[in-house]
């Protein structure tokens, strides 16, 4: 199946639209069966895909508005195949664990068009088409956040909405403006990002585009300081919203770093590692602070999530094969932690109704299935060996390390406060006696939420353990990229700074 | 004694009136039909009214790029063409209104339906000359008619907006007129061509840029009316309130594109001579109306009036790619208006289709915000519908009038105002709020009045129109190429 990429982004789409027809009851039955066997589709694009082939993949194109050099351009690498894997499983699981009961119908229905936007921005190889995607994404998510939302929800929602807005109309004058440069060097129109990774840029040009597609892509992340979104969109949202907010939608924002600012503007980059990484920095360390201060479980997990994408930003700006491709493999693994520990809080807000720590304590004894599942997650975040956390984090600093030890350093003390802050919140909750009297009647974990969880804790462990097969591709990919990132920068500085790795070995055994 | 006048009626070309004939003509047929017969329904009007203007449509399409007809008064090039094609198309789909399912007093008269007619032929004469007296009447045939289209719906307020509307109409006619005879008095000439001529020997005298100044000023300000351009925005709202829900839908698109052919024509001319501050004015008006209008949008109660605004806004958008002056600018125009036209109808349609005799939810307005919360409740289905025209106004892609805006945007770029691209994004941002305003009201609120029917006026006829408005908005990624490759050849075709 040649065009699979196009059958991963309408399959959920028309799911969707027939959802309409599908009786209420069953609409749930509906939307799972659905994003199984969408995930099934992307285990089999993964089983089809050639990991020996570092280019993209599954190619499709089909001109939209030639005249404007719009097209319908589709591709995969090793980059995006594990993210569109992690989309559709995270959409599956999500749905799985739902234990929403007010219009599920409604909620399935947006949850497919969803997945379809989220979709089709990992997949899309054109800026109109991916801006396309991009924007969409943002309606779904807005009617989750507010229709299901608490009771700041509509404030919650419009925030995030025009807060992510604004950043991508400044992108969008970005893409417009590189598609005017194309022109005027090739006579052509394009928006395909293949063809822009072959324009060189002057530096100040680079400087401006950076610029603007920082701002778009800054948000989505969200980088301090534009980050004050997120609490609120996590505050308010309900626990699917969440789980989708962090594992896929935040995955956004620094996919398009990865795709766009580093192979279009090399140098440009490279000029920008000292401030992105003090900003990653600041915000690795205060969100973490803030993290500490949270009387809220679910804050607590935002703030940690906000912290974890600071490690992400840093490693993609290694510019080595090390800090990218661990800040990929990093994506996926905060993608999967952070959306269980996400739904591990829903949980517990779905009996208790509250996610103060101060209301409960002693849960251990209480829900021991529970806390044995929340405690490796929580091991996961805090980047213990052996979980899925550690690669990422591991390699990330690594590779930073090359660029400058002191700010290696500084970062590291994520992990250490992380640990801080993530062992509090276990020791108030589940650690001591069951202090209050609602606490000890708590029924632990039913199955439908274990079956939602367990696949969780398996990719945890087993990625943990054995990150080749997801790690050989992305590396493969990460590195033609600095190979053709090199020979296109154009300023000595850059040249020197991007590693290319001298052979084609696999960061993935440095464990 | 005097000489005969000789004058072949080859060299009138009369086939370049044929368009504006047509539509007078079936005006007139109206009239006379219901001077026989005056027991018949309206639906009968509708229906010829939509007849005439497609045989309109059909002489208007044949016609050949780039011919002068009618002692040359006439000007058949690309722009002309189009902007004839726009305006009859929007009056095609915004006649079927009248079908509603509640009677309203204008559309039980003929004459609403033949002065439809004349209007649309004023305005296809005001965007197919260069003659400034021919486009000045034109102007006027159009904007009586539609000041008296509006009076008909017999309420207290329209009567307000009619007159309103008519007062400043008057002044800005008075404008034109005084803008007209400056030009003249500068070049002796009233045809733009001749003029453009004559000014280009005449540039460097002394003195000669105060008469230019002074004939570009009254001729913005005539047209910065008719646009509703800041600071001559201020009738707008009111008029568009007072008007009904079809009328304000049409006033939003088609007087604009005629006044928008004409402003093409004259600013682009005094552009072109390199009068480099007709550039900058346009600028400046362009970007405070879209800024200003928006920064009002937000704070309106009704929708209606923040359409209104809106409409401003976008009107204000497209201002500025007249001062690029570059054949990508105004095809950008053109391209905005095809797209937009089809949202604007869908989203003033659905305002009509909720419209009730009298005012049931708020004591002031027709359409408040709270009429809508909850809607998804109510009629998920409409509700939908009007979200997405409220997304595709802001400007989300896929929807039809993001490719407009992408296409004004990349005309910007390319012109090397990169600024103005940011400028216009970030206004995009500011109106996605009160766009997100309604949608919040739709979906994220409960209901006023449970169970009120909303949809209360909705009929066949206008499911189609707005399922056809809908179908446009999602569909547009697939006829902008066809529409953009069409619009581009025409443009390049008449030079600009």
């Amino acid at each position: 199946m040649d065009n699979i990429l196009s059958v991963l982004i309408f399959f959920p789409a028309i799911a969707g639209l027939l959802g309409f027809v599908v009786d209420k009851k069953s609409a749930r039955a509906y939307g799972i069966t659905v994003a199984a066997i969408e995930f099934l589709l992307s285990l089999w694009l993964w089983f089809s895909f050639d990991t020996g082939n570092a280019g993209m993949q599954f190619v499709e194109m089909i001109p939209l508005i030639p005249d404007f050099g719009v097209n319908y351009y589709l591709g995969v690498d090793g980059i995006s195949l594990f993210i569109i894997l992690m989309t559709t499983l995270m959409t599956l699981i999500g749905m799985v664990s739902m234990s929403i009961e007010k219009d599920v119908k409604n909620m399935i229905i947006t949850l497919l068009f969803l997945e379809m936007t989220m979709v089709g921005v990992f997949v899309a190889l054109d800026a109109i088409v991916f801006y396309l995607f991009w924007e969409l994404s943002l309606v779904p998510m807005l009617y989750i956040i507010g229709a299901w939302g608490g009771p700041l929800r509509v404030y919650a929602a419009v925030k995030f909405f025009l807060y992510t807005f604004m950043g991508s109309l400044v992108m969008l004058v970005g893409m417009l403006f590189v598609a005017y440069v194309y022109h005027s060097l090739t006579g052509v129109w394009s928006f395909a990002i293949t063809d822009w990774y072959a324009l060189v840029l002057p530096v100040n040009y680079q400087l401006w585009l950076f610029a603007a597609f920082f701002l778009g892509f800054a948000i989505k992340v969200p980088m301090f300081p534009f980050h004050t979104w997120l609490p609120y969109a996590h505050g308010q949202a309900p626990t699917i919203g969440s789980v989708i907010l962090a594992a896929v939608l935040l995955k956004m924002g620094t996919y398009g770093f990865v795709r766009f600012s580093l192979p279009m503007f090399p140098d440009a980059s490279v000029m920008m590692i000292t401030p992105i990484a003090v900003l990653a920095i600041i915000m690795i360390i205060y969100t973490a602070m803030v993290a500490y201060a949270q009387k809220d479980m679910k804050q607590v997990i935002a703030y940690s999530s906000v912290s974890h994408m600071g490690i992400i930003m840093i490693g993609i700006f290694a510019m080595n094969a090390e800090g990218i491709g661990g800040s990929v493999f990093q994506m996926l693994s905060h993608g999967i932690v952070s959306g269980a520990l996400f739904m591990l809080v829903g949980i517990i807000y779905d009996r208790r109704h509250t996610k103060l720590m101060s209301e409960f304590g002693g849960l251990a004894s209480v829900m021991p299935k529970y806390a044995v599942i929340f405690g490796i997650m929580l091991m996961a975040s805090v980047g213990l060996p052996l979980t899925i956390g550690f690669v990422g984090e591991f390699l990330v600093l690594l590779g930073f390390y090359e660029i400058s030890p002191v700010m290696t350093v500084l970062a590291g003390t994520s992990i250490i406060i992380g640990a801080v802050y993530m062992l509090s919140v276990y020791k108030k909750s589940f650690f001591g006696p069951v202090t209050k009297e609602e606490n000890k009647t708590l029924k632990d974990l039913t199955p439908r939420e274990i079956w939602s969880l367990i696949p969780l804790v398996a990719i945890v462990i087993w990625l943990g353990v054995y990150p080749k097969p997801v790690l050989d591709p992305i590396n493969k990919s990460v590195n033609a990229m600095l190979v053709f990132m090199e020979e296109k920068a154009i300023t000595a500085e850059a040249k020197d700074i991007i590693k290319v790795p001298q052979s084609a070995t696999t960061a993935g055994e440095v464990k | 004694m005097f000489e005969p006048i000789k004058v072949s009626l080859e060299s009138l070309n009369l086939v370049t009136l044929a368009p504006m004939l047509i539509a007078i003509a079936g005006g007139l047929v109206i009239l006379v039909l219901d001077l026989i017969n005056s027991k018949l329904h309206k639906s009968l009007y509708v229906m010829l009214t939509i007849l005439i203007l497609i045989v309109d449509f059909g002489a208007t399409i044949g016609l050949n790029v780039n011919e002068r007809g009618f002692f040359d008064v006439m000007l058949i090039d690309g722009i002309s063409i189009i902007s004839q094609l726009l305006i009859i198309v929007a009056s095609i789909l915004f006649t079927p209104l009248a079908l509603t399912s509640k009677r309203f007093h204008e559309y039980s008269y003929p004459e609403f339906f033949a002065l439809f007619l004349f209007m649309v032929a004023g305005f296809q004469f005001m965007v197919a000359s260069d003659n400034l007296i021919l486009i000045f009447v034109g102007l006027e045939t159009a904007s009586l008619s539609l000041y008296t289209l509006i009076a008909l719906h017999n309420r207290s307020n329209s009567y307000e907006a009619a007159v309103k509307y008519f007062t400043m109409g008057a002044l800005a006619a008075g404008f034109f007129a005084m803008g007209a005879a400056v030009v003249y008095g500068l070049t002796g000439s009233i045809e733009l061509y001749q003029v453009a001529q004559i000014l280009s020997v005449r540039m460097g005298e002394t003195g000669i840029m105060a008469a230019i100044l002074g004939s570009s000023v009254l001729l913005m300000v005539t047209l910065a009316f008719k646009l509703s351009l800041f600071p001559f925005h201020t009738w707008a709202p009111d008029v568009y309130e007072g008007a009904s829900a079809p009328l304000a839908g049409y006033m939003a698109i088609v007087p604009k594109i005629a006044a928008f052919v004409v402003a093409i024509r004259i600013f682009g001319m005094y552009i072109d001579l390199g009068i480099e501050w007709v550039r900058i004015m346009i600028l400046i008006l362009a970007i405070v109306t879209m800024t200003l209008a928006n920064v009002m949008a937000l704070v309106q109660e009704d929708v209606k009036r923040m359409l209104a605004y809106s409409s401003i806004s976008h009107a204000g958008f497209i201002m500025a790619a007249i001062a690029l002056d570059t054949t990508e600018g105004t095809t950008s125009i053109f391209l905005y208006y095809a797209l937009f036209m089809f949202t604007n109808l869908g989203a003033f349609t659905m305002l009509w289709i909720s419209r009730h005799k009298v005012r049931r939810f708020d004591e002031r307005y027709d359409h408040p915000y709270s009429k809508f919360s909850g809607l998804v409740q109510i009629m998920p289905m409409g509700a939908v519908i009007m979200a997405l025209f409220m997304l595709s106004l802001a400007g989300v892609p896929p929807f039809s009038v993001f490719w407009g805006k992408i296409y004004v945007m990349q005309a910007a770029v390319n012109a090397g105002y990169v600024w103005l691209a940011i400028v216009m994004g970030l206004n995009s941002a500011i109106a996605a709020y009160y766009y997100l305003k309604l949608i919040v009201y739709m979906f994220l609120k409960d209901p006023v009045k449970d169970m009120d029917t909303v949809y209360y006026n909705l009929s066949k006829p206008l499911m189609v129109v707005i399922g056809l408005a809908a179908t446009a908005t999602i569909a547009a990624i697939f006829y902008v190429q066809p529409l953009v490759s069409y619009l581009y050849y025409m443009i390049s075709a008449s030079g600009y």
